[in-house]
């Protein structure tokens, strides 16, 4: 009896099981054609994105009877965010018909099959002509194709505190032409307001890719060489300007011109920068990105309404000078449509209303982007939204993408170890860079690589 | 059936034996039916993830890229990868490391003498002290880990303490990563490695323990000669649950350092997430999960050799 009551309960517990599975493979024919599944990142203070597309929901669902639009908002970090939406592509049930697409993860996820070419329904969508060129391109494959439409955009440049400036006798507004120029304003600062930071480049593991486009990337895009050969797609080793770039991390961080090592590998150091020490004046010079004026904006995360009287801009200049003067980096975001999509035109169909120019624009100053449709970028409450938003969209000229292959999350790492042991004075420039370089060709193998000069 | 046996020793010793073979058959699988189910849900979530662990490391399956829409077989390729990968070596001896210092030594030794100290304690005190230890070993991993984390940052708990009796501070989690991973996982670890020891030393016979001491034989002496021996098979019980458990401690260090700085504290367990979810190449990372396997298998062949009935 017992024996068999006990074999009941553990068929009784499989049936359970399966049952569970069953009830899945249901909810994917419930995630048919009149379902929208939009993902999209939320997480910490970035809540922007999950305000947009509830109101975009609402609208879309009001004009389009009987559809209903399933947002999933993913709780993660952006490298968790990448993890997980990968994750979601694996599974039909969970595969998303509209999602928030990072333009550097574009052309590995279409080398993963995981997005839909949009150019026939680019095609007759009028609005795409507003669209900037250098922004469509950010939504290119490799195959030539536009998988992806831009929400908005970022660029890069110098954020300074004039109060500071003014203390130390440094005449604003201030303009510098090299890499010397910034190195003797951060010396001149160091030596007349000694318990003030000089300037902060992100450096290290620490601060994760930060540190590769914020820090690194900003130094070598304004030297003569790069990280990767666009033309014969190969990583770039052995280069001057690399190892020029290690030179400079290791200056400011030798002559104690930027924070201490052990403050610049705290992972919260950006947002002490953005919280306390550029709002305090305990920092004179940021290298930092456009949308840090969105959080001492009324509705940001570190509320400082002083701050357009006290911070002002000035582009990253080339090492020394040279054309074009002045460098940026620039990531920024697109909507794309999934491979699986078993809705695609519903699903272009919400993208061009998430993106249309009213939308684009309240999500454009919500989100601190910068516009990258012309009626936009042009429009006086875009302007005005924002003072900081002119200086950094007049930097768009300057601005440069990262080389966006499935390889560069591993060789932006191996940047952060080159930088890490040259700021904490464990290699020099010239070892780290030969360090990096093995690295770089462990990875991509030696018919990846190509030397420069 | 006692006429079959009184029928001649003839048909006894042929039909009986087969019979009882077909018997014996019978109730061994009337006795497997029930754990049918539970064998098939173990081989499916236990050994399915094992095997295709195992599998994906001869492959080059990614998160993104080519190689996630058309995965193919690479060999020994992610294997070759990880020996000539200069932070695999490293990684393998700080998991070493790891285990030897902090679940062998660390959570063995203090373990051992918090249980033989608690027996001659008086009741509140080994209330207390088996209260505070076990805290340790009752808190979720993550809530653990960033106890420890704020204990060992630069402005935490330490400093402060260290600050307040005039001692230099020092920032541990920068400076000395490993120390404090080891150190937080004795400490979080102890707790396991006492209740152990106390269920062992409370079945010790009292008598073994008084004769000892009437032949004349000191404390380290009884402890050395008498106690150790005749717990050894918890000893190595509990040395192979430590050991397993510890060389799979992720939350812990993930939480208090992250890997770093650098990869000063990155042990295998960190460098496979590493591999695998930051960098999107889930064979490599199997492959290094593989590895773990064989170092876990390696120490679980030692204890069970000192298990072994015939050598008691």
């Amino acid at each position: 009896m017992r024996l068999r009551a006990g074999l009941a309960a553990s068929i009784a517990a499989s049936m359970v099981i399966m049952a569970g599975c069953g009830s899945d493979s249901g909810e994917a024919e419930g995630g048919g054609s009149d379902t929208l599944r939009v993902v999209y990142q939320k997480f910490g203070n970035f809540t922007q994105a999950d305000e947009h597309f509830t109101q975009v929901k609402q609208d879309f669902e009001a004009e389009h009877d009987g559809i209903t639009v399933e947002l999933v908002p993913i709780e993660a970090s952006q490298n968790d965010y990448f993890t997980k939406l990968a994750l979601m592509h694996g599974s039909e049930s969970t595969a998303p018909d509209v999602m928030y697409e990072d333009t550097f993860m574009i052309k590995s996820d279409v080398d993963a099959g995981y997005l839909l070419p949009l150019d026939d329904y680019l095609a007759e969508w009028e609005d795409w002509d507003q669209f900037y060129d250098n922004a469509k391109n950010a939504g290119l494959g490799d195959d030539g194709s536009t998988y992806g439409v831009p929400m908005g955009t970022d660029t890069r440049a110098l954020w300074y505190n004039t109060e500071l400036f003014e203390q130390a006798g440094i005449p604003v507004p201030w303009e510098p032409t090299s890499w010397d120029d910034v190195l003797e304003t951060a010396r001149t600062l160091k030596q007349e307001l000694p318990d003030v930071i000089p300037l902060n480049v992100y450096s290290g593991k620490a601060m994760g890719e930060a540190s590769s486009m914020q820090g690194f990337e900003m130094l070598l895009y304004g030297t003569e060489d790069r990280l990767y050969d666009e033309e014969s797609q190969k990583w770039v080793v052995g280069s001057q300007g690399f190892i020029d770039s290690l030179e400079f991390i290791r200056t400011i961080y030798d002559e104690g011109l930027a924070p201490t090592p052990q403050q610049a590998l705290d992972p919260n150091l950006g947002a002490t920068v953005t919280s306390q020490w550029l709002p305090n004046g305990e920092l004179a010079i940021a290298l930092d990105g456009s949308w840090q004026a969105g959080n001492w904006l009324e509705s940001g995360e570190a509320p400082w309404p002083g701050w357009n009287d006290v911070m002002a801009n000035a582009a990253m200049p080339t090492q020394n000078g040279q054309d074009p003067g002045a460098v940026s980096m620039s990531g920024g975001w697109t909507l794309a449509v999934g491979a699986g999509s078993k809705a695609p035109d519903l699903a272009f169909e919400f993208i061009t209303m998430a993106l249309n120019k009213e939308n684009s624009l309240s999500y454009d100053v919500e989100a601190s982007q910068i516009a990258v449709r012309q009626d936009v970028a042009e429009d006086p409450e875009y302007t005005e939204a924002n003072p900081s938003f002119e200086f950094f969209s007049e930097i768009v000229e300057f601005t440069h993408f990262r080389p966006a292959t499935s390889d560069y999350p591993q060789i932006s790492n191996e940047i952060q170890v080159a930088m890490e042991s040259v700021m904490t004075g464990q290699q020099s420039p010239e070892e780290a860079a030969a360090a990096y370089d093995s690295a770089v060709e462990r990875i991509v193998g030696p018919d990846g690589v190509v030397s420069a000069g | 059936m006692t006429t079959t046996l009184d029928t001649g020793p003839d048909v006894s010793r042929s039909a009986a034996p087969r019979s009882d073979r077909a018997r014996r058959a019978g109730r061994t699988a009337g006795r497997l039916l029930p754990m049918g189910p539970a064998l098939v849900l173990l081989a499916i979530f236990m050994a399915g993830p094992v095997v295709w662990s195992f599998y994906g490391s001869f492959t080059d399956a990614a998160l993104t890229g080519a190689a996630a829409q058309n995965t193919s077989w690479v060999g020994l390729d992610n294997y070759t990868g990880l020996f000539a990968d200069p932070n695999f070596p490293k990684s393998v001896w700080l998991t070493v490391i790891f285990v030897l210092t902090s679940a062998i030594i660390g959570q063995n030794v203090l373990g051992l003498t918090l249980a033989m100290l608690m027996r001659q304690a008086t009741g509140v005190v080994r209330a207390a002290v088996g209260t505070l230890v076990v805290t340790a070993w009752v808190l979720p991993e993550i809530v653990a880990a960033f106890a420890a984390y704020a204990f060992f940052h630069a402005d935490g708990t330490l400093n402060a303490l260290l600050g307040a009796v005039g001692l230099g501070e020092s920032n541990w989690l920068y400076d000395f990563p490993m120390l404090a991973v080891i150190i937080a996982n004795v400490w979080r670890g102890a707790a396991f490695s006492m209740m152990v020891y106390a269920a062992a030393l409370a079945n010790l016979p009292p008598d073994v323990t008084e004769a000892a001491t009437v032949d004349g034989a000191s404390g380290p002496k009884r402890l050395l000669y008498v106690t150790l021996p005749m717990i050894r098979r918890s000893i190595s019980t509990n040395f192979m649950l430590t050991t397993l458990m510890t060389l799979q401690v992720f939350t812990l260090i993930y939480v208090m350092t992250a890997g770093g700085p650098g990869t000063d504290s990155s042990t295998l367990p960190l460098l496979a997430y590493q591999e695998a979810f930051s960098f999107g190449r889930i064979g490599y990372g199997t492959a290094i999960a593989t590895i773990m396997l064989l170092i876990g298998a390696v120490f679980s062949v030692v204890y069970i050799r000192m298990l072994r009935p015939e050598v008691d």
